[in-house]
């Protein structure tokens, strides 16, 4: 584990480590099995209509009434590494409510639940590899790994590809919030190039008018996959 | 575009709090009930200090018995008057599983046998204090992959070995740190 995490934009200030992995990374550097053209890895697990209804994108209508909080689109575009985009893929969210409290019974942070939002959604990409998700704005929370810890605002995404290699859990924060200087768990990504990866756009494009907010991110998975005849291709 | 061979979007970890989102009912269940093939693999997660990790969430992929890598939707299926997650239904096979750890660290999964060709069952881990997922595999004794796996992984190749306990049960611990740190795999390009 490295010890020192420093923000190169800020010389001199040191962010916190990430201290839950001390127990949990892997010492030795894994084993390179790329390649076997015959490795199962190289293709991945299917998901359909069975596993995705129609509302489990839009998180502010699961329940009875709407939720507390700035309601958001959040949309963009899945892509593999050579660019292709990825059709047809299962892509999951999380997320805290608007005080910034997880609808899971061990968040005991001392923030009102909201009876009107779980934070959870889910949806397939289309065509273009494009998904959308209608939410609200989650709130930022504290949590133990120093004092005066807070997590900035974000979003937990899953994502699969064609192969189970371009498997993908990650997470997705907001333009200019004040706390992306101090996160442990985003300076787990070291280049600051990197990290603004992981930082959607504000892009008035996506909002709806009257109605929501809207932020642009777009996500390349990684990992080969298996040479198959793309079956949505056209010739 | 500006960059024609994009990188890949950071990993970020999964967190404490994927429990209400990413588990669903039968998550274990892969095999198709009542199928008289089916096998149970289970075992430990551990982490550097051989403490038992319970709050980690291990996905499963295979091919399935006729050696087909196709896949089929229906791992989990919907209420439509809830919106509420079910199990897969008693028919086909899926060959994707998800099973969180329970609070003593411990996972079962119920499945068909993989095939000869490819005789293991691919493992992706995610826990709180991971940045990266971390892929394994466990290779089902008994299935010809003794020596495949000896190849891969020579002297620490046990690790990646599930271990016949009894008639149809296997047992595979993972330890992500120290003494025994299982074998993870990467996949390049
Ligand atoms: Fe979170």
């Amino acid at each position: 584990m490295t010890d020192v995490v420093v923000d190169e934009r800020t010389p001199g200030r040191v962010v916190d480590p990430y201290r839950s992995g001390a127990l949990r990374v892997p010492t030795r550097a894994p084993l390179a099995v790329g390649g076997d053209p015959e490795a199962v890895e190289l293709y991945g697990p299917v998901f359909g209509v069975t596993e995705v209804s129609a509302l489990d994108a839009d998180l502010t209508r699961h329940h009875v009434g709407e939720p507390h909080g700035e309601r958001i689109t959040v949309s963009g575009r899945v892509l593999d590494r050579a660019g292709r985009p990825v059709r047809g893929q299962l892509v999951e969210i999380w997320q805290a409510n608007a005080s910034g409290r997880y609808a899971h019974r061990r968040d005991q942070h001392p923030a009102p639940l909201d009876p009107n939002f779980t934070g959870t959604g889910r949806c397939l990409t289309d065509a273009e590899g494009r998904y959308a998700f209608t939410t609200i704005r989650p709130g930022a929370y504290p949590w133990g790994n120093h004092e005066n810890a807070w997590r900035p605002a974000h979003i937990h995404f899953s994502l699969f590809g064609r192969a189970f290699t371009q498997r993908l859990v990650t997470q997705m924060y907001f333009p200019g919030d004040p706390l992306l200087a101090y996160d442990p768990i985003l300076h787990t990504v070291t280049d600051a190039a990197e990290r603004d990866r992981l930082v959607a756009a504000y892009d008035p494009e996506l909002s709806v008018q009257d109605w929501s907010l809207g932020y642009h991110w777009d996500i390349v998975l990684d990992g080969p996959a298996a040479t198959l005849p793309d079956p949505e291709a056209t010739p | 575009m500006t960059d024609p061979v994009p990188t890949p979007t950071p990993t970020q970890t999964v967190g404490p709090f994927y429990g209400y989102a990413l588990p669903f009912p039968g998550g274990g269940e892969v095999a198709p009930a009542g199928d008289p093939a089916a096998i149970t693999v289970h075992g430990y997660v551990y982490d550097g200090a051989g403490e038992p990790v319970p709050d980690a969430l291990l996905e499963f992929w295979q091919a399935a018995p006729d050696g087909s890598l196709a896949g089929r939707p229906g791992s989990w299926r919907r209420d439509p008057a809830s919106g509420g997650l079910l199990p897969r239904d008693a028919f086909g096979f899926t060959g994707f599983g998800r099973v969180p750890t329970g609070a003593d660290g411990h996972w079962t999964l119920r499945t068909l046998p993989p095939p000869p060709a490819a005789p293991y069952l691919s493992i992706c881990l995610f826990a709180r204090g991971l940045s990266r997922h971390l892929f394994t595999r466990a290779y089902v004794e008994g299935l010809g992959g003794e020596r495949e796996l000896t190849a891969l992984a020579a002297e620490r190749a046990e690790t990646l070995l599930a271990r016949r306990e009894g008639a149809g049960v296997f047992r595979f611990d993972v330890r992500l740190q120290g003494e025994g740190e299982t074998v993870f795999l990467s996949f390049g390009h």
